[in-house]
């Protein structure tokens, strides 16, 4: 079997004001932003790709670490988090360059209309991530199988420096233009690298 | 024979996919195929073999990633000879009788590029040049530059192509569903960039099927006036029975590329997925096509990232206000090195309708060449129009053009020699589009017959430079009618002969018309409609001018430009009415204002922006400057940062206060002429090296220059060096450092060991999402701030102990 990777691209999936709000730094009710608010995601429209690639492994548990197929971790948390999976769905998300763009359009002219972008790019990236992994948990649920909740390079001690060997397995600048620089920050930087454990 | 001879007359079939053939044959998921040049160069000669059976005149080398982001110097080298030497022993051992030639294979680096990435450009073109040098030393026939899919990055590889060797360059991009690029460009705007740097074919390959690919091959067949290369991918991979297989079959994949040749295409390869039987199947299904005339479009146009602006069509709008000359404040802010001044003259011109921006940032006492390069790298981060790049200083002008993501527009060059000399090479090795005046040595000739001739002269130059008469547009000069009756009239008869005698376009700086007299408006406008009336394809403008815009929309509505007058509609519907309109309370209620001492109190607490400038104006008539700094918008900040700081406001509405304080701030400061605003210490503030986010740094900045500090902001992924340097250079009291990343710290931490040594005196305030106090205190911080308005407690702190210890400060 050749293994390949994937890419999936969705549509905008349905705004949720309240926590791009909360990404804001709003924790309660301010409704003299709803104005703004929406008079950025007007401006955003249109402008946002929403993709994903993505990659399956074999998982085989050893004593002292796991190895995923394209690494070996001896991370505690992946391990509980992937306990009695059979394999793994490696994936890449990003909802591109214009967000990034439109953040720093408005640095300068409207930090309260960039900060709000940033919040929108937060709410984006992550409401992909749970189109993707409610996709992919449906799809393996059909086959008699469950998912875990994802997992990061940089949560606990699974290291960010893994995300070296996910850009280079996922080939992730060439299938969503997604990179990643010297510090392992991501380019266009509203993105998310993770895994989702898939067991019985 | 050479392949561009080959390619004139005939239609040239390339190799398939690489990779995935690779994967076949072992290659494990991460492993970087390149290696296997020298670790199997059996599988690599076979596979180059097997494709010159297929037909193929010409293979890529094995070396898509072979460069030194990831290969050390003396691995890279044996990798590109390995690479070399297996297409050529594949190309003699093959059978078929048709020409071949061995393309040296360059795909992208996979780091994105500043400002959004990390790599710079010139280091970009570096890496691309030192795999170029040794394709050319090794033997390879050409460049084939693929899979590109960031515009800069194919300027770099293609600028180092250009620099390093004298082979052919081919470049190809990868499009998305939606017909760009992933970071934004359309084919047309790739089109504009490439071929104004003189590659010798351009085209397509990966991401999609061809059937996916028509729409945007449609466009290249459209604006191109070179050879166009196709190489898709077999469709999309698809698991059918645990196996990965591509959905797009090589019959059906041979008819859908036939298809394009027939239209047109004249170099077809395969890319992801395919083999050699997809091409054995391309070329017999394209067996009866006839190679396509290369017709030369004639085309004028610049690009930027986005897309391209053509000339002829509808009027261009291009704006002019980011120019010092004559305007005060724009020299001060260029003085200061305010880059967000020249940002903003941008977002406004282009929010007004302009479609191209000029750039003009020359003064006597700066450093232009620095300027201009900066000025352009921060506007076209932020801003998607072409820009003009203007200057009278070739050594500016190389570099702007250098640094630029698309095909500018050059302004300018005269009929002088000394001129020509100077800006066509530029033009030539670059691309531009060049705005050429019509005046030499002997001054601007008073009748339309003598710029005529000035302008024939200039074309016989360019063209001795190769430059073609589509990227050439004149400005037959608009003279002002105060000096001279006649000057308009001849201007436009200028306008109309370039036209009609030599097909060209012009360009006109319409508002010299006008120079001298009073409502100076109303004449530009008028004067511009008559000049579009003789043909005049750009305007050099204020954007700001209704009357110029009126002109504008309503010549597109008369003229047939502006489908069910749409826009013009539009347009009418935002002109501003002659009764007053209520006030723009777009934000919401407002509170009763007894809550605050003043009604610009309650516009800045509520953060409206222009209510706040309004009431500054007003107010200004009767209070002074600083009275009205302290009394009133002081007094409003602290409303809404002690309510900040008590979580009855949130950030976004502090921010919007902020803005609202700095729009008055804005107006108090055009009104004061040499006063010093502020008794407030120097702040200097950044994001350390390595770090590109900025959000956080930048609020803190905002709200400290509310607070009157005169902020001196260095921008993001800034080296220790540089904050030493400024702080000292200031004297400046205190530094304030933000870091997002856990991997930035350390960063962090040099910066502040490295002030410390140099600037002993200066306090330094951190923050950023993963800092805390633990941290802080680790790297040797004196103080963490959490948030902007922390950051400001502690700023007045140690201001007032500043002035406690030393009255001078």
């Amino acid at each position: 079997m050749v293994n390949t990777v994937f890419v999936r691209t969705y549509c905008a999936p349905d705004y949720n004001k309240k926590e791009i709000l909360r990404y804001a730094g709003v924790s309660g009710d301010a409704p003299e932003l709803n104005a703004l608010l929406q008079e950025c995601l007007d401006e955003m429209a249109g402008k946002l790709v929403y993709r994903a690639c993505y990659r399956e492994f074999a998982v085989t548990h050893y004593d002292s670490y796991l190895d995923l197929g394209f690494i070996k971790t001896e991370s505690v948390g992946l391990k509980k988090n992937l306990y009695g999976c059979e394999s793994i769905i490696l994936f890449a998300a990003t909802v591109g360059m214009e967000i990034d763009r439109l953040i720093a359009r408005y640095a300068t002219v409207s930090p309260t209309k960039s900060l709000l972008f940033q919040a929108i790019g937060a709410e984006r990236i992550e409401s992909l991530c749970e189109a993707f992994c409610r996709e992919v948990a449906e799809e393996k649920a059909k086959i008699g199988f469950k998912t875990r909740p994802r997992f990061s390079a940089g949560y606990g001690d699974f290291p960010l420096e893994v995300q070296k060997e996910i850009f280079a397995v996922l080939d992730c600048p060439r299938k969503i233009g997604l990179t990643l620089n010297q510090s392992l920050l991501m380019s266009p930087s509203k993105s998310v690298t993770a895994i989702i454990g898939v067991g019985k | 024979m050479k392949i561009t001879d080959y390619l004139k007359n005939n239609i040239i079939y390339l190799d398939g996919g690489m990779g995935t053939l690779l994967q076949e044959q072992g290659l494990r998921p991460g492993e970087l195929p390149e290696r296997w040049n020298l670790t199997h160069p059996e599988v690599i000669q076979r596979i180059h073999r097997d494709y010159f059976e297929a037909g193929s005149h010409v293979v890529n080398t094995n070396t898509f990633g072979a460069n030194r982001l990831k290969f050390s110097a003396e691995e890279l080298e044996d990798i590109v000879k390995a690479a070399i030497a297996n297409a050529r022993a594949a190309l003699a051992e093959s059978h078929g009788k048709q020409l071949k030639w061995v393309a040296l294979d360059i795909g992208p680096t996979g780091r994105m590029l500043k400002p959004y990435g990390d790599l710079d450009f010139e280091d970009a073109v570096s890496v691309f040049a030192e795999t170029i040098k040794l394709g050319a030393k090794y033997g390879a026939d050409l460049i084939f530059i693929e899979t590109m899919n960031d515009s800069y990055e194919t300027k770099a590889a293609l600028l180092a192509a250009k620099e390093n060797c004298d082979l052919p360059v081919f470049v190809s991009n990868a499009f998305g569903e939606d017909g760009k690029l992933m970071t934004g460009a359309d084919p047309s705007a790739m089109v504009a960039l490439l071929e104004g740097m003189g590659a010798d074919a351009i085209g397509v390959n990966c991401s999609l099927g061809p059937k996916a690919l028509v729409g945007v091959v449609e466009e290249y067949l459209k604006y191109a006036s070179v050879p166009i290369i196709l190489k898709p991918n077999a469709g999309l991979p698809k698991v059918i029975n645990g196996k990965t297989v591509y959905d797009v079959l090589p019959e059906e994949f041979a008819m859908g590329v036939a298809d394009l040749v027939h239209r047109g295409v004249r170099i077809a390869g395969g890319c992801c997925g395919t083999t050699p039987a997809y091409i054995a199947a391309t070329i017999k299904a394209s067996a009866d096509a006839v190679p396509a005339k290369i017709e030369k479009k004639n085309i004028t146009c610049v690009s930027s990232y986005t897309h391209s602006v053509v000339f002829g069509e509808s009027p261009v709008l291009i704006g002019e206000r980011i120019n010092p000359t004559g305007k005060k404040l724009f020299k001060e802010a260029l003085k200061a090195h305010d880059i967000d001044y020249i940002l903003k003259e941008g977002i406004t011109q282009q929010e007004k309708g302009a479609h191209i921006l000029d750039v003009n940032v020359g003064l006597p006492d700066i450093d232009e060449v620095k300027m201009l390069k900066e000025a352009i790298c921060e506007l076209q981060g932020i801003i998607n129009l072409p820009l003009q790049i203007d200057t009278s200083n070739a050594m500016a002008m190389e570099v702007a053009l250098r640094r630029y993501n698309g095909k500018a527009m050059i302004n300018s060059v005269n009929g002088k020699q000394e001129s020509m000399d100077a800006v066509f090479p530029l033009a030539k090795k670059y691309g531009g589009l060049v705005v050429a005046l019509t005046l030499d040595e002997n001054g601007i000739p008073d009748k339309a017959e003598g710029r005529l001739a000035i302008a024939r002269r200039i074309l016989a130059q360019a063209e001795k430079y190769g430059i073609e008469k589509k990227d050439i547009i004149f400005d037959p000069l608009a003279m002002t009618i105060s000096a001279d009756g006649h000057a308009a009239k001849e201007t436009m008869r200028a306008v109309g002969l370039i036209k009609n005698e030599l097909g060209c376009h012009t360009s006109l700086g319409v508002s010299n018309v006008s120079f001298g007299l009073p409502g100076r408006d109303m004449v530009n406008g008028t004067f511009f409609a008559l000049a579009l009336g003789q043909g005049l394809s750009a305007a050099i403008m204020n954007p700001y001018s209704q009357e110029m815009m009126k002109a504008y929309h309503t010549y597109r509505a008369l003229a047939g430009l502006d489908d069910n007058c749409t826009d013009y509609i539009a347009f009418a519907e935002s002109m501003p009415q002659t009764v007053a309109s209520p006030t723009p309370e777009k934000i919401g209620t407002t509170p009763s204002k007894d809550e605050f001492g003043s009604e610009l109190q309650k516009a800045i607490a509520k953060g409206l922006k222009e209510q706040a400038a309004e009431l500054t104006e007003k107010m200004l008539g009767t209070t002074a400057p600083l009275a009205i700094v302290q009394d009133e918008i002081i007094p409003a900040l602290n409303v809404v940062g002690v309510g900040f700081e008590n979580k009855t406001v949130y950030l976004p509405q502090l921010l919007m206060s902020a803005e609202a304080a700095k729009s008055a701030f804005e107006v108090i400061k055009s009104k004061m002429s040499g006063e010093k605003a502020t008794d407030k210490c120097a702040f200097v503030i950044a994001t350390v090296k390595g770090d590109i986010h900025d959000i956080g740094k930048n609020i803190v900045k905002l709200i400290l220059e509310n607070y009157g500090f005169p902020v001196t902001d260095l921008g993001r992924d800034v080296a220790p060096e540089a904050v030493v340097e400024e702080t000292i250079r200031l004297h400046a009291p205190i530094v304030g450092l933000s870091a997002l990343m856990t991997t930035t710290v350390p960063a962090m931490e040099e910066t502040i060991k490295q002030l410390r040594q140099n600037a002993p005196w200066c306090k330094i305030v951190v923050g950023g999402a993963v800092l805390n106090q633990e941290y802080a205190d680790a790297i040797g911080a004196d103080k963490y701030a959490k948030d902007a308005m922390e950051t400001v407690r502690y700023a007045e702190e140690i201001n007032r102990g500043l002035k406690g210890a030393n009255n001078d400060f």
